[in-house]
């Protein structure tokens, strides 16, 4: 069965052949395909000399659209299973057997990593955490399903998951959209509890003026995602 | 003070934007982010369309003597930021154009580079 860990990244050349290398320590048998959003720095070079496949967009085309570029390769090339793990460390792939055990055990369709099921300790500032426990709320509501960590990027699907992400898959801030379309299309939606660490180089790419179109972002798409159908994608039964 | 007809009418045209942009944004023709822009307009609109006492100040203070007119002001400022808004982003997009035109043809001629020497090293 083949598998593969997707690494987006956006300038972080002091991580990303850490996190590459972590992976391969990990799992040994996970690909491991690098997606440089644009970077300016040396981060392509890194991932690289770390060992792992790396497609380079040609320009910044955010975070959303970096990840389904990886969801497309996992569907191109036939991966059953399919790993995101952000470049900047802050996931730690330690945690992988705990993601990857519901899909395994065919329990889930996608796997959630969750800082806020009480593995380990997480310190988030205090706004942050109640825009994060509104959007969790807010999602919960929708996918009828206790959700905790809703903004989280440590995640895993399987085939059914690929092939839909790598059809359809939002823009911008696009996890707590992507739980909302993944239930739409009826997946089983699991979270696990994950300790993450805190960023160790770089800096997060939400400010302060961000968050809060973040949220007005992800609360209209949101809101209309209750009012669209969803056509299920080509290779979806 | 404004005429009711002219409150109502604004309200109505302000709501029927609204629902076409929801509307545009559900059947996916419209992007969130470019929707957002939108929106505020619309709300603004339908606000000052309602509160017609807020009208009545909003034109006070900036020296208008007809508040309709007021609302025209506002409907056109808020356009003129979203053309402003657009311009930046078909400069993005041009941007991103050349960008991938460049890459495309590099990605040609590497392709090409590369069948040559495959028949070369067959042959």
């Amino acid at each position: 069965m083949r598998r593969v860990a997707i690494v987006p990244a956006l300038n972080e050349e002091e991580t990303v052949g850490r996190v590459v290398r972590e992976i391969r320590a990990a799992d040994p048998g996970l690909e491991i395909l690098v997606v440089d959003d644009g970077s300016t720095d040396r981060t392509q070079a890194e991932a690289e000399r770390a060992g792992a496949m790396v497609a380079c967009l040609p320009y910044n085309v955010g975070i959303g659209g970096a990840v389904q570029t990886g969801y497309q390769y996992a569907r191109d090339h036939g991966f059953q299973v399919a790993v995101q793990i952000d470049g900047d460390g802050q996931h730690d792939p330690g945690e992988l057997a705990r993601l990857l055990e519901p899909i395994a055990a065919d329990r889930a369709d996608m796997v959630i990593g969750s800082r806020f099921l009480g593995a380990g300790l997480y310190r988030t500032p205090f706004a942050r955490r109640f825009g994060i426990r509104l959007l969790a709320w807010v999602v919960s509501l929708i996918v009828r399903q206790r959700m905790t960590d809703p903004t989280s990027g440590f995640r895993a699907v399987n085939r059914r998951g690929i092939v839909l992400f790598a059809a359809d898959y939002p823009h911008d801030y696009p996890e707590a959209e992507a739980n909302v379309l993944a239930s739409r299309h009826k997946l089983r939606i699991v979270e696990v509890p994950v300790a993450m660490r805190t960023r160790s180089a770089g800096r997060s790419s939400i400010t302060v003026l961000r968050s809060l179109y973040y949220m007005i972002k992800v609360m209209l798409a949101l809101f209309i995602s209750v009012f669209r159908r969803y056509p299920a994608p080509a290779e979806e039964r | 003070m404004t005429p009711i007809r002219v409150s109502i009418f604004a309200a109505i045209a302000a709501l029927l934007l609204l629902v076409v942009i929801l509307e545009l944004v559900r059947s996916r023709r419209l992007q969130e982010r470019y929707a957002l822009l939108w929106m505020m307009t619309s709300i603004v609109l339908l606000v000052f369309a309602l509160w017609r006492d807020g009208l009545n100040v909003l034109a006070e203070t900036v020296g208008i003597a007809y508040p309709p007119s007021a609302l025209f002001l506002l409907a056109a400022l808020f356009i003129l930021v979203v053309l402003l808004h657009y311009s930046t982003v078909i400069s993005e997009l041009a941007e991103r154009n050349l960008t991938l035109a460049q890459r495309i043809a590099l990605l040609e001629q590497k392709v090409k580079e590369s069948d040559v020497s495959q028949r070369s090293d067959s042959s």
